[in-house]
């Protein structure tokens, strides 16, 4: 139930606008499509049938046809909540999910959105209050995006959508490519387009002819790091997470269609795999990418853990050409930028699923923020404890330990691997300490961009942006889960969820599910102490004593290795694709206005030259690739050509 | 002597981390590091420029920022290196 679009204000061009929104979304739904319209609104929905395959279709109305929702996504506890609304005296026309938001929404009004457990973004139209509402999950999985033209509000759930209506279209929004070439992604509600903006995750929109109106309706907390803590006794904690977790993967195995799941052969999806396969008697279908490059393929895990749980496994080889040629498709979907290629993989990947013929896959998505699994977390405390002592030879060797994986640090001198990580010098209480390496490794990408952008974007500092969105209480938390909250309430909905959990998926009409995103386990994690989530520098401490029994120790006991594809080798190998040159030539540059044409011709020669680029040569190559890419797909003129022609 | 090494230094540094950008100037005090034109990829980079263009062999305990880590250090460091007398 996957994509809608629609508008609040005068339009009268209705019914023709909706079709063309819905048809820019096709992908998401490709099993039907549903209009609404009445004065002051309309509603387009194109759906993936997985709940109510014979009665869920949308836009749905309640009995009386006073409320309307168009809705994207799943409500898990759907069950549940339908059996107390019938205590209430409710009654059901469908078996559909969408039924009890409506139902939900009548008796509790804006609140409803609380009592809901799920990925979800919709519209609510309330015939009765004149009003639109606007929900979207707390972490940010399902999108949806805003505009306001000619006094009327548009919204969907891609911006495609969005730019089929008369008098918007794409335009680069500098601020929007400063953030993404300094912090991966665009702070919401900020997007790429100019003028077009993303409904903040956790966020509801209330618009009537007052105003519109957009607010938090949940936060992600952590505990004061001077507060007792909440749990003092590992074995309890690690028995509830089990259950929380059984549960979260339990109510999102609920679907009228077989449901599979991701097995990248890392502890997170090992997991939910091993309890998925646990709640399939008739077998459980997994399916994973494999890479030609040993750097980053992890099969023999994936053979291995299908084998222990008597999966139906299947695998999809993603060569360096693979990513090349799937490149622009992978930036048709992700819609912005990015500066890594490892969307692309995904993209293939659920590619597989769709072949397989499955429309639902779980995914370990989620588990390294909440359970602090990423480098990062360890790197900072490697950097807090190198900072104690900052001349010390010794304790700088602890960064080669951290990453066995980079050829480019296994060389390095003490002194050299303090500079690079910026031990000791950094000031502790920085808000960003943990990630202040990585920002600034990653703007030195700037470097690239053109004269124009830089005099538009004069002094403008994104990290200071960010800070600026940190919350009250977030100079009170622990630096683990500082450093958490900034990869689960920025990264992960802008860079992880959007590029490479619903947008690839969605590409091929895959729906995720992502269990270790379940709130209630999202707020439990949180509620630990830090050292039961990143015990010294082992990560994800707690998860792996909840799990053991489910695993083979070889994957149990794996050091993370993390999801990565090869990034600008990918594209200047052997094999080389016209549209590369083209995208990245002098002609294709000066038009773009954004780069340097002469630098970004250096870069591309240096990545030809030599297989192995460091992080910063690679994040621009990508990030200027998928820049170009993204103003050829989407920016007016070349929609104007496309209709043209 | 150490005027055309510091010109090579800088020179590739400028085309291979600066990708010919010259809208500001490098100074040669400047922290390549510091001020993020090399990374850890770069400084290996940075030892084969050395090595092959000015035919020293890098020790490992050559590779460290005070001898690298500006254009004034890799040409004062190459200067020294190339007038010391080569033992077995």
């Amino acid at each position: 139930m996957c994509g809608f679009g629609g508008y609040f204000g005068s339009n009268r061009d209705g019914r023709p606008l909706l079709e063309k929104m819905t048809a820019a979304i096709a992908h998401r739904g490709p099993d039907e499509q549903g209009l609404f319209t009445a004065p002051l609104i309309g509603l387009g929905h194109v759906r993936l049938s997985i709940v109510g395959l014979g009665d869920g279709q949308q836009p749905m109305s309640d009995a009386s046809g006073e409320l309307t929702i168009a809705f994207n996504g799943e409500i898990f506890n759907y069950v549940e909540l339908r059996e107390q609304l019938r205590a209430k005296g409710r009654r059901f026309r469908t078996l559909s999910d969408t039924e009890v938001i409506l139902h939900l929404y009548d008796t509790m009004g804006e609140d409803c959105v609380s009592m809901l457990n799920g990925d979800f973004a919709f519209a609510i139209w309330d015939a009765r209050r004149r009003r639109l509402m606007l929900a979207r999950d707390r972490m940010g999985v399902r999108p949806l995006f805003y505009t306001q033209h000619g006094g009327t509000l548009y919204f969907a759930s891609e911006v495609k959508a969005l730019l089929q209506v008369p008098g918007v279209s794409a335009e680069i929004d500098p601020i929007a490519l400063d953030q993404i070439f300094t912090l991966w992604a665009p702070i919401a509600p900020r997007t790429p387009f100019r003028n077009i903006h993303e409904l903040e995750p956790a966020h509801l929109m209330i618009a009537d002819e007052s105003g519109i109106v957009a607010r938090p309706y949940w936060n992600l907390q952590y505990p004061d790091r001077d507060s007792p803590p909440r749990y003092t006794d590992e074995r309890g904690a690690a028995e509830e997470l089990r259950a929380l977790l059984t549960d979260a993967t339990r109510i999102r195995m609920r679907a009228d269609v077989p449901v599979g799941a991701y097995l990248s052969g890392g502890l997170d999806s090992s997991i939910v795999s091993a309890l998925a396969a646990g709640m399939t008697p008739q077998g459980l279908r997994t399916f994973s990418v494999t890479f030609d490059s040993a750097e980053h393929d992890e099969s023999a895990f994936q053979q291995e853990m299908a084998a222990a749980l008597g999966t139906h496994h299947s695998a999809v080889a993603c060569g360096a050409g693979d990513i090349a040629r799937a490149f622009p498709e992978v930036i048709r979907f992700t819609e912005r930028p990015i500066l890594r290629t490892a969307p692309a993989p995904l993209y293939q990947l659920s590619g597989l699923v769709r072949e397989a013929g499955l429309k639902v896959v779980l995914t370990g998505e989620g588990a390294d923020e909440v359970f602090a699994g990423y480098d990062i977390f360890k790197e900072s405390r490697v950097r807090r404890f190198c900072g104690r002592q900052p001349g010390s030879r010794m304790r700088p060797h602890l960064f080669r330990k951290l990453y066995p994986y980079l050829p480019s640090l296994k060389q390095q001198s003490a002194e050299y691997l303090a500079a690079f990580f910026g031990a000791g010098n950094d000031a502790l209480d920085d808000p960003l300490f943990s990630h202040r390496p990585r920002l600034k490794g990653t703007a030195a990408a700037k470097m690239f961009f053109s004269g124009d952008l830089r005099a538009e974007l004069k002094d403008y500092d994104a990290t200071a942006e960010l800070v600026s969105r940190l919350p009250q209480d977030f100079d009170r938390w622990h630096p683990l889960h500082q450093a958490q909250y900034l990869e689960s309430r920025f990264l992960l909905p802008g860079y992880i969820l959007s590029s490479q959990g619903d947008r690839m998926a969605m590409a091929h009409g895959i729906e995720g599910r992502f269990p270790f995103l379940d709130h209630r386990l999202v707020e439990f994690a949180a509620s630990l102490p830090p050292e039961m989530k990143l015990k010294g520098l082992v990560e994800k401490h707690i998860l792996r004593e909840a799990t053991t029994d489910l695993l083979p120790p070889s994957i149990g006991k794996r050091t993370k290795q993390p999801y990565r594809a090869p990034d600008s080798h990918s594209f200047s190998g052997p094999g080389e694709l016209d549209y590369v040159l083209a995208a990245l030539g002098e002609e294709s540059i000066d038009a773009g206005g954004l780069f340097s044409a002469k630098a970004v011709a250096k870069l591309y020669e240096k990545c030809r030259s030599r297989p192995a680029s460091g992080f910063r040569d690679n994040a621009a190559f990508v990030g200027i690739l998928s820049t170009q890419l993204w103003l050829q797909t989407f920016t007016s003129a070349s929609i104007r050509e496309a209709e043209a022609a | 002597m150490t005027e055309t090494i510091r010109d090579k230094v800088k020179a590739f540094i400028t085309e291979n981390f600066l990708f010919g950008d010259t809208s500001h100037e490098l100074a040669d005090m400047a922290s390549l590091i510091e001020n993020d034109i090399i990374d850890s990829t770069g400084v290996l980079e940075l030892v084969a420029f050395i090595e092959d263009n000015f035919g020293l062999a890098m020790a490992d305990s050559d590779i460290v920022p005070q001898n690298l880590d500006s254009v004034a250090r890799i040409s004062a460091f190459i200067a020294a290196k190339a007038a010391m007398p080569v033992t077995a």
